[in-house]
């Protein structure tokens, strides 16, 4: 067994101060979050658990510099964040594959700046990873949506960022490959330390992958109450540990675990 | 009919019509679309340059390709550049428009997907832009590509002494040949067909590579 990942004593990477994001309408504004903090360290996977449409996503966009904030600032490694970044990557849901693109084509995508071998070596490396090989050639059309999910994440990792965004990455994948997935996740994020911050409306999937959760309030969302996941990983999904952190979490977000 | 095809074809008229007319709408089509697309693109890429001459190009383009010939004789004269000026005129506005459009249907996620790595513009435009429009921008390829044909036979019955317009106007002026007539509206619907087979031979290409099901496509 792996030891417990202990709140680390990593360095701060991200931090998030007094964020505020309002949309401007023909009538009104929208407020959609509101005095948003986090601090997330080194080599942390965080998941920001909300209900649908509560403004997570769009707190992710801002973190990742994708939509400037109304107020308030998001610092990585104590720079101010002013744009996208490639050693920061957003993976969308299996949306943001390019068609036009082969499996390896999109997998090198970013990895113009390399020679030609080295570039060849790590597309090699990333295909296996997600257990691709043998549709290197392949278009996206091709693949299942699991599949391209999974061309997405290895995008993502070839080109070694420090950061990872992930938008409810599993959303649109049948329940086993979505656990097949979380595998995979968490087993790269252990072997390359990331630092992780991830959407998803999944109460389980957040217990199951998190150091720590981050439950949201509906919109316009406030952070109700931030979770640590003290367990380690592997994580047995039927331990009264992880049960009662579950439900715990049920229960702040006034769901019974019941149907 | 049949009989005045080949009367036609026997005394090498024609070819030479044929020729005549090919000859301008590809001169007039290539100029629309090196013209067109980039300035559709441009004016979608730099929005607010866009805003700006938007106005422009809606009043300039409900304005019939037809009602510049008059323009186009007094500025080039009879002959083969008011013709090729009059098919630039029709098509050049449909390729903007397509262009526009085309861009204006990139999704959000790939822009964001490009930024994200950290391209230039200049690498976002070639390994996003362009093979993100390219299904869309090849619909409005081939509809231009429709007027550009449609067009080039009025132009010849007015601004030209050869072609297939002219052949048309020119048979029913010198004597009410209407055989001769019915004949050169089947060459022009035929070789109008085969325009439209070929381009669409190229969009079906990049879109088996690609697997594009756009829905444009489907709307076209």
């Amino acid at each position: 067994m792996i030891p417990v990942r202990e709140p680390l004593p990593g360095r701060m990477k991200i931090e998030i101060r007094g964020l505020h994001m309002a949309f401007r309408t023909e009538e009104n504004d929208v407020r959609v979050l509101e005095d948003i903090a986090l601090d997330v360290r080194e080599g942390e996977f965080v998941c920001i658990l909300g209900p649908s449409g509560c403004g997570k996503s769009t707190l992710l966009n801002i973190v990742a510099g994708f939509l400037a904030p109304t107020a308030g600032s998001v610092r990585i490694d104590g720079e101010e964040v002013r744009g996208p970044d490639p050693r920061r990557i957003f993976v969308f849901q299996e949306r943001g594959v390019f068609p036009w693109l082969t499996v390896e084509g999109n997998i090198g995508f970013g990895l113009g700046k390399l020679a030609r071998d080295e570039r060849e070596r790590r597309i090699a490396h990333y295909v296996r990873l997600v257990g691709l090989e043998g549709f290197e050639k392949a278009y996206p059309h091709e693949l299942s949506g699991g599949m391209k999910q999974r061309v997405e994440v290895a995008r993502a990792f070839a080109v070694d960022p420090d950061v990872l965004f992930l938008d409810e990455p599993f959303g649109a994948l049948d329940s086993i490959t979505r656990l097949v997935m979380r595998g995979e996740l968490l087993r790269i994020w252990r072997a390359e330390q990331k630092t992780i911050l991830f959407v998803t409306h999944d109460i389980e999937e957040s217990v199951q992958l998190a150091d720590r959760v981050v439950v949201m309030t509906a919109r316009p969302a406030k952070i109700r109450r931030i979770v640590p996941i003290n367990l380690p990983h592997p994580r047995d999904l039927s331990s009264r540990h992880y049960l009662e952190l579950r439900d715990g979490i049920f229960e702040e977000i006034g769901l019974a675990h019941k149907i | 009919m049949a009989r005045a095809i080949v009367e036609l074809g026997e005394k090498g008229f024609l070819v030479k019509h044929v020729v005549a007319s090919l000859f301008r709408v590809t001169w007039g089509y290539l100029l629309a679309v090196f013209v067109g697309v980039p300035l559709g693109i441009l004016l979608a890429w730099y929005r607010r340059g866009g805003l700006a001459l938007a106005p422009l190009v809606e009043i300039v383009r409900p304005i019939s390709a037809l009602a510049w010939i008059p323009l186009a004789i007094l500025w080039f004269g009879v002959g083969d550049l008011s013709a090729v000026f009059i098919i630039f005129v029709a098509s050049v506005f449909p390729l903007t428009i397509a262009a526009m459009s085309a861009v204006g249907g990139v999704s959000s996620t790939h822009w964001n997907a490009g930024r994200n790595f950290g391209l230039s513009a200049g690498q976002i435009a070639r390994r996003v832009l362009l093979p993100a429009i390219l299904p869309r921008l090849l619909v409005g390829l081939r509809l231009a590509l429709g007027i550009a044909w449609l067009v080039v036979v009025a132009a010849e019955m007015i601004a030209v002494n050869s072609g297939l317009g002219f052949l048309i106007i020119d048979a029913r002026n010198a004597g009410n040949r209407y055989d001769l007539v019915v004949a050169g509206m089947v060459l022009i619907g035929t070789i109008g067909l085969a325009l439209d087979w070929a381009i669409r031979r190229v969009e079906r290409l990049s879109a088996l590579r690609w697997g594009y099901t756009d829905s444009a496509r489907e709307a076209a």
